[in-house]
């Protein structure tokens, strides 16, 4: 856990942050219910309710390379324990795509090609395919020899399919991957 | 009364379609058991998952849109994967709170957007079924079978759905009117690593063996999950010494119809649950 020291301020990243997530960031009194139930806060660098002062002030690049905002998944446990309805998982979200879109040096990278692995996989069947996935994430990770029994205990209860389950109607898939890229 | 009839529309999502094809089988089997009908959605696609609002909000809208414009408007969409029931619900909050998102949806679609669609959880079904009576001739058979319920985050949301039913001890209260026991146990609502287990094995090992540590302490003799991307996850990641049977809620509640599980099911655990199957004397019959 590091502190925080006061620095390189950005003062409209809160807003940006705010208009993105629909979340109302100056409800939080930092109560730290949030970071009490969270099942990942002893490996994140800071506690999810530090990222939202940290947003508040202005720490942009501190904030957009945590290892935090990639740590979150998304549970909600948070969401539920507040008692001020701050939406910490639409913020997280709304933190990693800006630190993708403005080419931040990302703190778990790991993390990020596991989330581009199962988005390739779904755009090439509209569905996701575990075997694949977990093959390409090992090998964009360079973790070939992990997880190797595992992998054959698992094909060997046909936990893994060789072959993808998948959507017939290609083209609806690629008109939806289109669209989200404005075209 | 042994029935309810009803037709429902459903939406597997990847995980029943694939790595837990048994949780899919037992749903489809007890729904059966008492007349409810599922018509999976023509060509579904994947929800979106964790991964697709991580990295991109508009591809993970349009993703689960695709599947609400798909669904027949005239039935309740069942959705028995809690991940994707949350991904579906969202999607479905921000279409019917943004005119101009509809439209925009309804011309890619070319189809009519119905706001009134009603998305079914697999919980509130089964308090349905309950409701109806559906339960009273199968007290008593699961021979009190020592269970550990665990819901992970499968019921967390976010606060704009806060004031949506919770369901927590619904496991156990069904559990228990087919003859099962229930633990109290602190794990019940823990979240399992989700996609952390690939990324970060060792966090998601922290988490799992904890749980399981819980679960065994608590005296149960399994642990009953209605998520199976929990089910995966405790089963992969946890460490030897820490080893209880993990079973799919549909699964457990397939045992309690007497003859009618599948003993295939139970072969594709990663943690065999025969041993404790058979101590109990729930014996899978069918061998597909
Ligand atoms: S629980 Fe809510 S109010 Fe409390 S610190 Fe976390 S976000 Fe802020
Ligand atoms: S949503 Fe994120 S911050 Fe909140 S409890 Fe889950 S992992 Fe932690």
């Amino acid at each position: 856990m590091e502190s925080i020291t006061y620095g390189h301020v950005a003062p409209d990243f809160v807003d940006q942050v705010e208009m993105m997530s629909h979340a109302n960031l100056s409800r939080c009194f930092h109560c730290l219910a949030c970071s009490a139930g969270c099942p990942f806060c002893e490996d994140m660098d800071y506690l999810p309710n530090v990222i939202i002062r940290m947003v508040q002030f202005g720490m942009k690049e501190a904030v957009l390379k945590s290892s935090t905002i990639w740590l979150c998944v998304g549970c909600n446990t948070c969401s539920m324990e507040c008692p001020n309805s701050v939406d910490m998982a639409a913020v997280m979200d709304s933190l990693r795509q800006i630190a993708v879109g403005e080419g931040i040096q990302i703190a778990e990278t790991g993390i990020y090609s596991f989330h581009n692995a199962v988005v390739d996989s779904i755009s090439r069947y509209g569905r996701t395919h575990k075997l694949e996935i977990m093959m390409r994430y090992k090998i964009c990770e360079k973790e070939f020899f992990t997880d190797i029994d595992l992998g054959l205990k698992m094909l060997s209860k046909r936990k893994l399919d060789l072959l993808p389950s998948r959507v017939k109607d290609k083209k609806a898939i690629k008109s939806l991957f289109e669209m989200a890229e404005g075209k | 009364m042994r029935s309810m009839k009803k037709e429902l529309s459903y939406f597997p999502g990847c995980s029943l379609a694939t790595t837990a094809k048994e949780n899919n089988a037992s749903l489809k089997l007890f729904l059966n058991y008492f007349d409810i009908r599922l018509t999976d959605i023509q060509d579904w696609n994947c929800c979106g998952s964790s991964s697709t609002h991580s990295v991109n909000s508009k591809l993970a809208l349009s993703l689960a849109a695709r599947n609400l414009f798909l669904a027949p408007q005239d039935k309740p969409l069942l959705i028995a994967c809690p991940g994707c029931f949350l991904r579906l619900g969202q999607a479905r909050q921000e279409l019917n709170g943004s005119q101009e998102k509809q439209k925009e949806y309804e011309k890619h679609f070319a189809k009519t957007y119905n706001p009134n669609l009603k998305l079914l959880h697999f919980f509130e079904l089964l308090v349905q079924m309950n409701n109806n009576g559906l339960f009273k001739n199968l007290t008593g058979r699961l021979n009190g079978l020592k269970i550990a319920p665990y819901y992970g985050c499968m019921l967390a949301r976010p606060p704009s759905m806060n004031k949506e039913k919770n369901h927590y001890g619904l496991i156990e209260k069904t559990m228990d009117s087919l003859g099962g026991e229930s633990v109290q146990w602190p794990f019940l609502s823990s979240c399992c690593g989700t996609f952390l287990s690939v990324s970060r094995p060792e966090i998601a090992e922290k988490l799992v063996n904890r749980i399981m540590q819980g679960a065994i302490q608590s005296g149960a003799e399994c642990i009953v999950t209605a998520c199976a991307m929990c089910h995966l996850n405790l089963e992969i990641r946890c460490r030897p010494e820490n080893r209880l049977p993990i079973f799919h809620f549909s699964e457990i509640l397939s045992l309690a119809l007497e003859g009618k599980a599948s003993k295939g099911w139970f072969k594709r655990h990663l943690i065999d649950p025969e041993p404790i199957l058979q101590q109990r004397q729930l014996i899978p019959c069918q061998t597909s």
